[in-house]
């Protein structure tokens, strides 16, 4: 695992307040509010929660790139060097996107071009951002797929990609996303179309190229055993709110959250000595709240076991330590103390 | 659990093969062959839940598929309750279909999008022609019941459910005719982490129940380790290695199995131990390797498995695996 380095100034990502609202049949829906989070250089910081969480958006608000209309970023700032991603002009936005910042798609057959040449679609990527001839871009194409363990890769690269088996489509686009050496990688739900071997090498890939090129990573996810593998802090999400966020040592073995307790506990278990009979996996009651008709409180109130009458308040951030908060009313008292 | 006579096994399967003729590339070249399962054989007991795992592509699915007679095997012995499900015609197998159903990965593309949920429901009802209507009804609000819907839902529309809820819709309408068999096609691959504990739950009570017997397909292996009984491994259309869940688990033999079990691992004490990383992907069904199929993949493989394919063979008692060496 990559070194967290801890002072303030390797930070290379810095969101504060990110919120983001959808108009949805005439009515203004809140999908997220007030993310903030840090991201340090050459760190891998993970993001997990259940479908709908905002998970996906945060990665797309960061970029800039939410449908709009419906939806509007209407607070917050994203820092990339003290550069507010979320002022910056059309022009600069596009000359960020894939050269200091860029994502990896859940999908690998949706996100490529079917009617280009991997090798063309690479050669784009690097055209945009470097003033080269398209031989010597392809040249790069080629290092780049080697880089990324394709075997035969001046044969890959003529190749469409549905020539392609899915954990190499994932590779080029990995390759494609690493080829003008950004700052930030989003890989967002990167293996989850994959099997779990295919799925292991492309966890490898990335460590290997983070510790190579100090790339930092926020990898967004569904799957804890994701981020158990990859991350090094890891940051809950629920019905668009950063619920809870510290290490991977400090999420696993001292989860805060009434969610995160849940969720982890919910998630069945590999035993290398499992018990004869079989035992019913302590699951969380209930369903996600719909964001449309939101509640007032705390969205994770009603299925929340440890509920009060304080919960029918939103509660705040409580900060534990450095880049270790809860949002619920139990870590109020820890707070304090 | 419920004994018919001595013999406890429900479904019996012998040397099962599916192929899939494909299109030829010209009209000279032979015509190509895609062997989804190439010679499959297990037996589940009543009650009982087997579980088949791999990567996809290594017919774990056609082999659910096959067994209900939705796609055609090539060759192969399928004996349900004691009856050969390969000789029965179409209307022999029609009385046959409501004691075996099928729940599907996919809850947003196995439902109707235009019919309410609780017509969903009814349908395998209207179908066998089950009672008069007003039975139906009643079905269909017990079933709601039973998989912890609302009644008021039944009037709602699939678009309208979460993920969760509509795998509890196809839970209910595989429910309704009362089978004793359910081939589970990864029923909770599609769902959420607090989701898919919800309705793994929700199958093993259904389970404990109503005595049904489950095949239960999936590429997790952490699911199939909490819900099934046994467990048979599958590489490129063939069981690489078949046993009870606690050897599986305690004492993996198979290469792959292991490799398997590495690439998944995730609590601290997997940390510690040696990663094993497969290279590569699947081989191609259309031209699978000569000698054991896993020998592209395998690290320890010899001229052997390069020419001669390892038979599934029984390494100690229960425990069964297709490898050339002593692995364990």
């Amino acid at each position: 695992m990559s070194v967290v380095l801890n002072n303030k100034e390797s930070t290379v990502l810095c969101v504060e307040g990110l919120t983001v609202d959808f108009d949805v049949k005439g009515k203004s829906v809140n999908i997220l509010s007030e993310i903030s989070f840090d991201l340090r250089s050459g760190e891998t910081l993970g993001i997990i929660g259940e479908s709908g969480c905002g998970k996906s958006m945060t990665a797309l608000a960061l970029l800039r790139m939410i449908p709009s209309p419906p939806g509007r970023i209407t607070g917050g700032k994203v820092l990339l060097n003290n550069e507010n991603l979320l002022t910056a002009t059309k022009n600069r936005i596009n000359s960020i996107r894939g050269k200091e910042i860029s994502m990896i798609f859940q999908e690998p057959m949706s996100s490529l071009n079917p009617v280009y040449t991997v090798g063309n679609q690479i050669v784009e990527t690097i055209r945009r951002h470097k003033l080269i001839s398209r031989h010597e871009a392809l040249e790069e194409a080629v290092e780049l797929l080697r880089m990324v363990q394709i075997p035969a890769p001046d044969r890959r690269i003529n190749e469409y990609p549905h020539q392609l088996s899915g954990g190499m489509r994932q590779r080029v686009m990995i390759a494609m996303a690493l080829a003008c050496s950004p700052k930030v990688l989003i890989a967002d739900e990167p293996t989850t179309a994959l099997d779990v071997t295919v799925q292991a090498q492309i966890f490898d890939l990335l460590k290997e190229i983070q510790e190579q090129n100090g790339t930092s990573i926020i990898l967004i996810t569904h799957d804890f055993s994701a981020v158990t593998e990859m991350a090094d802090r890891v940051l809950v999400m629920y019905a668009g709110h950063k619920i809870e966020e510290g290490t991977l040592g400090q999420i696993t073995d001292e989860a805060k959250h009434p969610y995160t307790q849940g969720l982890l506990r919910s998630m069945p278990e590999i035993k290398s000595d499992p018990k004869e009979i079989r035992e019913p996996l302590p699951e969380i009651p209930g369903v996600v709240p719909d964001l449309i008709n939101r509640q007032e409180g705390c969205p994770f109130g009603p299925r929340c076991s440890f509920a009060m009458t304080k919960c029918l308040q939103m509660p705040q951030s409580f900060a534990l330590s450095e880049n270790r908060s809860v949002k619920c009313w139990l870590a109020q008292q820890e707070n304090a103390a | 659990m419920s004994a018919s006579g001595n013999n406890t096994a429900l479904l019996e399967v012998e040397d099962l093969k599916v192929q899939f003729k494909l299109k030829r590339e010209n009209l000279l070249s032979a015509q190509p062959i895609l062997h989804a399962v190439d010679g499959v054989s297990f037996t589940i007991d009543r009650g009982k839940t087997l579980g088949l795992v791999g990567e996809s592509g290594c017919g774990k699915s056609t082999s659910g598929l096959a067994l209900l007679g939705l796609v055609k095997p090539s060759h192969g012995k399928l004996l349900f309750d004691g009856i050969d499900l390969s000789s029965l015609n179409l209307k022999q197998m029609f009385p046959m279909r409501r004691r075996m159903q099928i729940i599907f990965q996919d809850p947003y593309s196995s439902l109707n999008p235009r019919q309410t949920a609780g017509d969903i429901v009814a349908e395998p009802l209207t179908i066998h022609q089950e009672g008069t209507p007003s039975d139906r009804k009643e079905r269909v609000s017990e079933l709601f019941a039973v998989v912890g819907l609302r009644q008021n839902q039944k009037e709602l529309y699939p678009h309208q459910f979460s993920g969760g809820q509509r795998q509890r819709i196809c839970i209910a309408r595989a429910l309704a005719l009362n089978p004793e068999f359910i081939v589970c096609d990864e029923p909770v691959s599609a769902l959420d982490v607090a989701i898919q504990a919800q309705v793994l739950n929700l199958l093993c009570k259904l389970q404990d129940e109503l005595d049904l017997t489950y095949l239960f397909i999936s590429h997790d292996l952490a699911v199939i380790q909490h819900v099934c009984d046994e467990i048979a491994v599958m590489y490129l259309g063939t069981i690489v290695e078949k046993t009870t869940r606690r050897q599986l688990f305690n004492g993996p033999r198979h290469p792959y199995t292991k490799a398997l079990l590495s690439a998944v691992l995730q609590n601290e004490e997997s940390k510690r131990t040696e990663r094993i990383r497969l290279v590569g992907d699947i081989p191609n069904p259309i031209n699978k390797p000569t000698g054991c199929r896993f020998h592209t993949r395998c690290r320890y493989a010899e001229d052997v498995c390069r020419s001669v394919e390892p038979e599934l063979t029984e390494k100690s008692p229960g425990h069964w695996e297709a490898c050339h060496f002593e692995t364990a």
